[in-house]
């Protein structure tokens, strides 16, 4: 029996609610499933949207009856927002967060390198935003209870999964008892120790690093921005790296890597931390300032993937696939994108649009961001956290250079979270004019936000199906054109119209948006009527044309949506 | 082609000198740190990460 805590999990800041478990005694008996999402987290919630929002029902499965423990995931990027955004739950992230763009680090006292990231006047939202983890899931989970196209079963644990004749069965255990549920489809969003990966024996592929550091989440009054501290090789903790991250609440972050060879169950005694933790404040001159413990925990970089993210009928979404280091701000940043991307391709192929071959799309696309990831994460890490006594040595040499020579100050800058490009994807078409813009995002690329007006931008106009951005001062799509999206819609395929540069409504647009200075137009390299963008459910290009014709048009949505 | 620049005798022997005081200088617990910084502030003058790999692949011989 499957008896998780009805104990409101413990936190100075956070007010959790626990929720009764859906018991299957209180159910009529279970028909098989389109989709079943196992894992109630960032990624599984946006895998569950995103469905949704195709008109796909689902059910997902929370072993708990509440949200998670602890911060975890304190930092969102601008693309995650720009995800979370088309599920409505951005605005309350951006009341609730704490924006930020600049990263300092410190060595010896002096700060030897300043990280400024750049904040468009196109984008809504900042490069970064720091909120808890427990508020995140909050707001997701409000916009998922709302859906009734999604059934979300607290307190419902997988315990076994079977695979047979093109369904997934999954036995399912709850306060009262188990039960079974059969899925034409089973998305894996259980997390790091992923227990549907583990029953399937499937190993990931990358590189564990030794450091380990302790994460400790402390409230306290520092007179400090909202901008991330990195202290390396500090007295108190002698060749470790030790970063400070500002949350809402009072709420510091405090994460400090482990002398070689501690045990996480002794980093974690409190009179540890507490030494620690003093002695760090003592370090940025704020000794003796009185503070308070709200969670803390250890973890080790890795950078694991999965080969491959479809397996039969179970698809892996989030940390469930991979494994990266947090230095960057990469796990639940790249779990959006990996879920959003999961959601609409499995829709598709759940309503007939498009055949499987979409979902090894997905995969190939998703694996290979987690590949360029990996990549990227393992500088920083290595940086961070030298595995061998020549990084060490070398890491050790820039630290000491860093004080007077300015050349490699930017080896300090672990390259943060970005949206993949899915510059090689399956569904960037072949025949339109990618190659010859001049501006503007290329295949695969997420799309340029664009400033419109007050509190109006290009993506808020944006997604749910494929959308086309025509660029013209016509009245009129033309004909052949307005055919070829009436075909498409005809066939049940999401496609929504956006007339780019006229003052009057356009013909056969959904929508005209008038961008009469050409802002619009410039930042997507268009120069004459005519010209037009292609972009996925997911937001990114898949074809862009200089003069957009009817045979091409199609062409470009034929790729899109393999059979 | 032209011949790659070398250094002069001289200049050669001012350079032994100079690191071999300056080694003892650092002093057996940070000889290797010195070292290292000083391949990297040579790497940096040097401008040219293929000519530097090569100067390792000769370093590495005979040890």
């Amino acid at each position: 029996m499957h008896t998780p805590t009805r104990t409101p999990r413990h936190s100075i800041y956070y007010t959790y609610r626990v929720f009764a478990p859906w018991l299957p005694s209180a159910h009529p008996a279970q028909t098989r499933q389109k989709a079943v999402i196992v894992g109630a987290g960032p990624a599984g919630m946006v895998a569950a949207m995103e469905l949704a929002r195709h008109g796909v029902p689902c059910v997902v499965l929370n072993a708990e009856l509440q949200v998670s423990q602890g911060s975890r995931a304190i930092v969102f990027t601008r693309r995650s927002m720009e995800i979370l955004q088309q599920f409505g739950v951005a605005d309350r992230i951006t009341a609730n967060g704490l924006p930020w763009r600049f990263g300092n680090s410190f060595y010896r006292g002096q700060r030897v390198f300043r990280m400024e990231a750049p904040h468009d006047q196109d984008d809504r939202f900042f490069p970064m935003i720091n909120l808890q983890q427990q508020y995140l899931e909050e707001y997701m989970l409000d916009a998922l209870l709302a859906n009734p196209l999604i059934d979300f079963r607290w307190g419902n644990k997988v315990t076994a999964v079977e695979q047979r004749d093109g369904c997934a069965r999954l036995d399912i255990d709850t306060p009262e008892g188990s039960y079974m549920l059969d899925a034409d489809w089973v998305v894996a969003a259980d997390g790091g120790r992923s227990g549907i990966r583990a029953a399937l024996k499937l190993q990931m592929e990358g590189a564990s690093y030794e450091g380990l550091f302790v994460i400790a989440d402390i409230r306290i009054d520092l007179p400090l921005p909202t901008e991330r501290l990195a202290f390396f090789d500090p007295d108190w903790n002698p060749g470790n790296t030790i970063l400070m991250h500002r949350e809402p609440h009072g709420i510091w972050r405090v994460d400090y890597q482990l002398p070689a060879g501690e045990s996480p169950d002794a980093a974690l005694r409190p009179e540890s931390l507490r030494a620690r933790i003093d002695a760090q404040l003592a370090m940025i001159g704020h000794a003796g300032t009185p503070w308070e413990m709200d969670w803390c925990s250890v973890y080790s970089a890795r950078a694991l993937t999965l080969p491959d993210y479809v397996h039969g009928n179970i698809l892996f979404t989030g940390d469930a696939a991979h494994l990266l280091p947090i230095f960057g701000v990469r796990g639940a940043n790249t779990g959006f994108q990996d879920a959003q991307s999961l959601g609409w391709q499995l829709a598709f192929v759940i309503k007939g649009l498009a055949g499987t071959a979409l979902l090894a799309n997905h995969s190939a696309e998703r694996v290979g961001a987690a590949r360029e990831i990996i990549d990227e994460a393992g500088k920083s890490t290595r940086f961070m956290t030298p595995p061998t006594h020549g990084f060490q040595l070398l890491r050790d040499a820039v630290l000491s250079l860093s004080l007077s020579q300015q050349f490699v100050r930017p080896l300090y800058h672990w390259r943060t979270s970005r949206p993949h490009e899915y510059t090689r994807s399956a569904l960037n078409s072949h025949g339109d004019d990618n190659a010859l813009f001049k501006a503007g995002p290329a295949h695969g690329a997420p799309p340029q936000n664009v400033r419109l007006g007050a509190d109006d931008f290009l993506l808020d106009h944006l997604g749910g199906g494929f959308d086309l951005l025509y660029f013209s001062a016509a009245a009129a799509v033309p004909e052949a054109l307005q055919q070829v999206v009436a075909d498409a819609r005809a066939r049940g395929i999401p496609l929504h119209v956006i007339a780019i540069g006229a003052a009057q409504p356009v013909a056969g647009a959904d929508q005209t948006l008038p961008d009469t200075d050409g802002h619009c137009r410039r930042r997507y390299g268009v120069a004459a009527s005519g010209g037009a963008y292609l972009l996925r459910p997911d937001q990114h290009i898949c074809a862009r044309w200089l003069t957009l014709d009817a045979t091409r048009l199609q062409a470009a949505l034929n790729t899109a949506l393999p059979r | 082609m032209t011949a790659p620049a070398s250094i002069s005798i001289p200049d050669l022997e001012t350079v032994y000198d100079h690191l071999a005081t300056a080694i003892d200088r650092a002093g057996p617990q940070k000889t290797e740190l010195f070292l290292v910084k000083l391949a990297l502030l040579n790497a940096n003058a040097l401008g040219d990460a293929g000519l530097f790999l090569q100067n390792i692949h000769a370093a590495l011989q005979d040890l």
